[in-house]
């Protein structure tokens, strides 16, 4: 019988190759199901890995999608190396997005372009509120974060559903539950003419910058993680339990929120239903898949960005149901979990 | 007072979704296991319950179709957990999003689909009572069967020597190993069962509480019904208590639209998820109070001989 035998140190090399294995075996299955459908599976992976990145305007798309997902993944991989399990970065990312839009429905005519800024603070702010919410409630009254954060999603989704169809809504709009178009003035600055890549993709960087030095070189970031790893060992050298959870819970909330003002104030120009996008989902996927490493999560975040455009080629182009993307993304989170387990075992043949 | 009974009817019938998915975890968390994946084992056994339907006639043929669906996805999560170790709360999100697409995928052909004449269930002669009966004897015979389920499991859990072998394993693993029971394939049945149940949910939410296929229709039922193990403090009673309270929640904002109560549906709508939320807080204020009646080993793994 196939036995497990622990190691006595984590393997390194399994560190950096499950995640390749995982996407692996994802691929793997992804071609059976094609073939199991009927289509043809060169043709599926082809939109999955190719068609994204054969044009400069192919690179741009993935660029415009990838950006909130590492946005977003990269605050959820402070609060999951601290041990706080935020698992609402979807509500948190729609409240940034309200937040950034109601500031940038107060622009006109006559507002100079730098109102970008305080549209994205507005978004940071409301993420932080909406993920403090969740942070109070567990410091206060030990509420289940999980429970919590995941709840305050369907929440914000009908607090966004309320104010579209209501005070924000458009009175030009035929009766779309939607916001006016923002002006012109917000529009988070774009990099290329005729592609929708703005400014965002390097505060992402700079995000994974910040993470890094924030996890990795000081002393904040690394009471954070010890908290996550031993609890006992972070009460013993004074690490306060309360503020890692705080600090996590900021940091994710505001960096979900900034991801949804960034989506607001660009690609999309507007408020509308359409803002919730299953981003803050997906970037879990895009956490754990990128080892909670700011480096890792910039591979994964185009990895996932992949899935969601070759999902979106699937539907035009083959006629496949757009939720293929979903499909792919909970196998990989799945076959990743599966081949993590060579990290810290080994597999033996045992009578 | 018509209406009330309405309500009341209106209450079983959506508090049997959130009783069945809740005892089904609370079989789970009994054992030490948490599973975050109730959502998309909800969802899957709901497409799966409707297709079954659609292509059989049959509502028994659905029922059982998504009682295999959700077993079958909590065995995959059973496999990861328990045998590979991998993290519960990490792994129960993974089916919770995997199943969230692949219904949704699998559901595409199925969204404008009728199923065959529901069926209206009455028991003869209670019915005729007034307001008693509206409110109480026509419900859909899984209504009642789940208040036996509710007892079935008191009685199994408190009175049964495989029911204290259960909760020995969520509560010590470690003794219960030693003791010479087999904890690993015990969890793992303890698991398949709550996915089962679940998987009934879901099937009843798509045959019964709301006729038809929609991407995302259990709407967070799940998590509530995760949420309600934790208000119960893991007792059966409480949980199906429990159920119908939430169950009344998620009902009366149907009734206050009806009673042209001015407030925007939305907000309607945000009630069972605040609700959760408020009584969440309430229960979880005191840590002496939770843990003391917690499963000891919830959410821990345990491997023989590590």
């Amino acid at each position: 019988m196939l036995k497990l035998e622990a190691r006595p140190q984590p393997s390194p090399a399994w560190t950096y190759g499950s995640p390749l294995l995982a996407l692996l075996v994802t691929v793997l299955i992804g071609v059976l199901l094609f073939v199991a459908l009927g289509k043809d599976p060169v043709a599926g992976l082809r939109v999955f890995f190719w068609d994204p990145i054969k044009s400069p305007y192919a690179l741009g798309e993935l660029t415009v999608k990838a950006t909130p997902l590492l946005l977003i993944a990269l605050g959820l991989a402070v609060c999951f190396r601290s041990n706080v399990w935020n698992i609402g970065a979807e509500g948190q990312y729609v409240l940034g997005a309200i937040a950034a839009s109601g500031v940038a429905l107060m622009a006109d005519k006559g507002s100079s372009s730098w109102i970008v800024l305080p549209v994205l603070l507005a978004g940071v702010l409301g993420g932080m509120f909406w993920a403090g919410i969740t942070a109070w409630l567990r410091d206060r009254f030990n509420a289940n974060e999980i429970l919590v954060s995941l709840m305050l999603v369907y929440v914000a989704v009908m607090l966004l559903s309320f104010i579209v169809s209501g005070p924000w809504k458009d009175p030009q709009g035929y009766n779309f539950p939607q916001s006016r178009t923002f002006d012109a003035a917000t529009r988070i600055p774009r990099l290329f003419a005729g592609s929708r890549v703005s400014i965002g993709i390097f505060i992402a960087l700079a995000g994974v910058a910040c993470v890094w030095v924030f996890l990795f070189r000081t002393r904040a970031g690394f009471a954070q993680q010890v908290g996550g790893l031993a609890p006992a060992a972070a009460r013993y050298a004074g690490f306060s339990s309360r503020r890692a959870l705080w600090v996590a819970l900021l940091v994710s909330g505001g960096m979900a929120g900034l991801a949804g003002a960034l989506e607001v104030a660009g690609p999309i120009g507007q408020l509308t239903p359409y803002v919730p996008a299953g981003y803050g989902f997906a970037a879990i996927i895009v956490a754990y898949v990128g080892r909670l490493h700011p480096v890792g999560m910039v591979l994964s975040a185009v990895l996932m960005s992949m899935f969601y455009i070759g999902g979106e080629l699937a539907q035009s182009r083959l006629g496949m149901p757009r939720s293929l993307t979903g499909v792919f993304q909970g196998l990989l989170l799945f076959t990743l979990l599966a081949c993590d387990t060579l990290v810290n075992y080994r597999l033996r043949w045992a009578k | 007072m018509e209406s009330y009974a309405l309500l009341i009817a209106a209450t079983l019938n959506a508090g049997t979704v959130l009783a069945l998915a809740s005892l089904g975890l609370l079989i789970n968390e009994k054992a030490g296991i948490v599973n975050l994946g109730a959502e998309g084992m909800m969802l899957c056994a709901a497409i799966a319950g409707f297709a079954a339907v659609v292509h059989t006639g049959s509502d028994l043929l659905g029922f059982a179709a998504g009682i295999g669906a959700g077993a079958l996805l909590a065995l995959i999560f059973g496999a990861l957990v328990i045998w590979l170790n991998t993290n519960q709360y990490a792994t129960g999100l993974a089916v919770s999003l995997f199943g969230a697409g692949f219904s949704a995928f699998v559901g595409v052909g199925y969204v404008q689909q009728k199923m065959p004449e529901r069926l209206q269930f009455e028991i003869p002669w209670l019915t005729d009572i007034p307001l008693i009966g509206p409110a109480l004897f026509r419900q859909h015979p899984l209504v009642y069967l789940t208040v036996l389920l509710a007892l079935a499991l008191i009685w199994f859990l408190y009175r049964t020597r495989a029911g204290l072998v259960l909760r020995s394993v969520g509560e010590s693993p470690e003794s219960a190993h030693a003791l010479g029971y087999p904890v690993r394939r015990i969890r793992l049945l303890a698991v398949v069962a709550g996915g089962a149940l679940c998987g009934l949910s879901g099937a009843y939410i798509s045959i019964v509480y709301t006729p038809l296929w929609v991407e995302g229709m259990v709407a967070g039922k799940g998590w509530i019904a995760l949420a309600l193990t934790t208000f119960a403090t893991w007792r059966p009673a409480r949980v199906l208590l429990g159920a119908y309270l939430f169950g009344g929640v998620t009902m009366l904002q149907f009734h206050l639209q009806g009673d042209g109560v001015e407030v925007p549906s939305q907000f309607l709508t945000m009630l069972p998820y605040l609700a959760t939320i408020v009584v969440l807080a309430l229960i979880s204020r005191n840590p002496q109070w939770i843990r003391i009646n917690m499963p000891a080993s919830i959410g821990k793994p345990f491997y023989p001989g590590a």
